[in-house]
């Protein structure tokens, strides 16, 4: 028996023979010694690696206030507006439930989006963290879906238009689609069916897939350990007597603490916007959805909320029929293809070095060149369609589908640093 | 028993077959679940037919209706608006309404205008492209999205643009014109949307 050989805890003062008695029924003293204090992560964490502490805390923070909104909130297409509205004026902290929650929202994209850039930097989703990369695609994924779920709850006009554009994404698939779309909305247009259900997928179906992605996400993180600034494996280096990596320090206390530094930081500039700028200039919360849902009348300008339009900006700049297949699908894949090609990254990435520090020339442009087009795309979605812009969508989709495209090529050619044996500061 | 014990086939075909015929009940099963997201009875009953009055619909103006929860459109074009549909055809992916005929455009509106009197234009205000409802601009003069603009409907969506019989662009992400739903008329100035049947 296990439980038997286990050694008594002390240390805890008046707790000690509460956790020891606890320890010899559940493996507690077992997951606290190999998730953190016995968990070695590079000493060498900088700013980049703030980003998925940050994306767990908003995690919390939208189930808090999550719970707290659906007790007042009404998923009725006939009440569902002024119950918002009841939340911000009548419900006491309604307000600011309703405010940390929209502006979580944004928030969890920002950690998010940083948190994968750093990947690219830092080439932390190549091997062995393969798997690693593929879970943190499909928390990625489960974060838009609950989004755009979330996002038709108010029933304002974006609310209402987004949901057609992109339930009619659905319909554009050849032969299945128009079923999908109607088993997708309950109904033949977006309606009080549909609300309903998007209601049911935002506070129970997918936040119960998030949560059980973050835990695999974190196992298999602690499995192949923590990549680093430097992109070498500290495994590689042990104490001979100890087995521990040289460049490792445990994650309690050292990165406890560096994180809730973090914590403290991001809450500061969360707060801010939270208490003074809760729209963000009609980026976190958009001008039109004050306006409640009118099926006859889409707004004169709309767009999905700032997270969504990169590939939004990919799915308009499709404009011209070929190959017998209308623009309208091939808008559609080439949408659905921008966000689905992150998975494959790490069998197209082939350089022999996985930072960008020991990295050559070529990636360092390619990357740069990227984020550029990642962010014109994503400023481009949120304006109208001209012929000037739609020509420049067109140029950065081009730029944003070559740097995956041709990433088995020019990582191979690249003129690469050799990487040290240690860590670097 | 010992772990060297010989697995007996007869006993493994039955431990697969008994794993399928659960494999089979837990997708059998699925299907009530899925099922039950397809539109309910309510919701299939509300496709009933609407009526419009046009008495006082002048010629350059628009109304707009609801039917079957979506946005429908009656256009009374005037005498430039259509001269301006006849002259358009070069500009048009589909003047003709050849694409998806038994979908888009019942055989009394298989015309150029696109509708059974020149005058009257009946069609759902929902873009082919993502279903969005387009926005009317329906005098000619510079747009910013065409500096030549002969009067239509714009998508603020995704910039789709259509003619005033709503006949979709070229090169624009809408792939087909905009529907025109079963209507009849059932005096000079009432119309029925959503039936079609003569006399």
């Amino acid at each position: 028996m296990a439980a038997a050989e286990k050694q008594p805890i002390t240390g805890a003062g008046a707790f000690n023979g509460i956790l020891t008695w606890v320890d010899a029924r559940f493996p507690l003293m077992a997951l606290w010694r190999e998730h953190l204090s016995e968990y070695y992560a590079p000493k060498n964490f900088n700013f980049w690696y703030y980003f998925g502490s940050l994306a767990l805390l908003v995690l919390v923070i939208q189930i808090v206030t999550g719970i707290v909104l659906a007790m007042n909130y009404k998923p009725d297409a006939s009440l569902a507006f002024a119950s918002v509205e009841y939340i911000m004026r009548e419900v006491p902290w309604g307000w600011l439930m309703r405010y940390l929650h929209s502006t979580g929202a944004s928030a969890f994209f920002i950690c998010i989006y940083l948190h994968m850039f750093r990947a690219l930097l830092y080439g932390s989703h190549r091997k062995p963290r393969e798997l690693l990369w593929i879970v943190g695609m499909l928390i990625f994924l489960a974060l838009m879906g609950e989004a755009f779920f979330g996002y038709l709850l108010p029933w304002g006009q974006m609310s209402y238009w987004g949901a057609q554009v992109i339930v009619n994404l659905f319909a554009a698939i050849p032969f299945v689609g128009p079923d999908l779309a109607l088993w997708i909305r309950g109904d033949y247009v977006v309606s009080d069916a549909t609300l309903n259900r998007f209601f049911s997928f935002h506070v129970i179906a997918l936040p119960l897939v998030l949560l059980g992605l973050v835990v695999v996400h974190l196992l298999a993180l602690h499995e192949v350990g923590s990549n680093n600034p430097d992109g070498i494996e500290i495994k590689k280096r042990t104490d001979p007597k100890t087995g521990i990596p040289l460049d490792g320090i445990p994650f309690h206390p050292y990165y406890t603490v560096k994180d809730i530094f973090g914590v403290m930081v991001f809450l500061l500039v969360f707060a801010i916007i939270v208490f003074f700028a809760p729209e963000l200039g009609g980026y976190f919360l958009e001008h039109n959805n004050f306006i409640a849902a009118d099926p006859l009348r889409t707004p004169p300008h709309i767009a999905p909320v700032w997270y969504f339009t990169p590939y939004y900006s990919v799915l308009r700049a499709n404009t011209i029929n070929f190959f017998w297949v209308d623009a309208k699908v091939w808008g559609v894949i080439a949408m659905g293809i921008s966000v689905m090609i992150f998975f494959f990254l790490p069998w197209l990435d082939r350089s022999p070095a996985k930072s960008i520090r020991y990295r050559g020339p070529l990636y360092k442009g390619a990357l740069a060149l990227f984020v550029a087009s990642f962010l014109i795309l994503g400023y481009l979605g949120t304006q109208t369609v001209t012929e000037t812009r739609t020509l420049l969508a067109q140029v950065c989709t081009v730029i944003y589908f070559l740097f995956f495209l041709l990433m088995p090529w020019y990582s191979t050619i690249d003129k690469c640093k050799p990487e040290p044996d240690r860590v670097t500061h | 028993m010992s772990d060297k014990a010989q697995v007996q086939p007869a006993r493994r075909k039955l431990i697969q077959l008994s794993a399928c015929a659960g494999g089979v009940a837990a997708v059998a099963s699925a299907v009530p679940f899925a099922a039950s997201m397809m539109p309910s009875d309510r919701a299939k009953a509300l496709g009933a037919p609407v009526e419009a009055d046009i008495t006082y619909l002048h010629a350059g103006e628009m109304m707009r209706l609801e039917w079957r929860g979506q946005p429908l459109w009656i256009v009374h074009r005037s005498k430039e608006m259509i001269e301006a549909v006849k002259a358009g055809d070069a500009k048009l992916a589909d003047p003709a309404s050849e694409r998806k005929p038994d979908e888009l455009t019942p055989e009394y509106a298989r015309n150029q205008l696109r509708s059974i009197k020149p005058e009257y234009l009946v069609v759902v205000g929902i873009c082919t492209h993502l279903g969005c409802s387009p926005t009317e601009r329906l005098k000619s003069g510079p747009e910013p999205f065409d500096p030549e603009w002969s009067g239509g409907f714009y998508c603020p969506c995704h910039g789709s643009l259509f003619d005033l019989a709503g006949r979709v662009y070229k090169n624009k992400p809408a792939p087909d014109n905009l529907k025109v739903p079963p209507h009849m008329y059932l005096s000079d100035t009432k119309l029925l949307i959503g039936e079609d049947k003569k006399g």
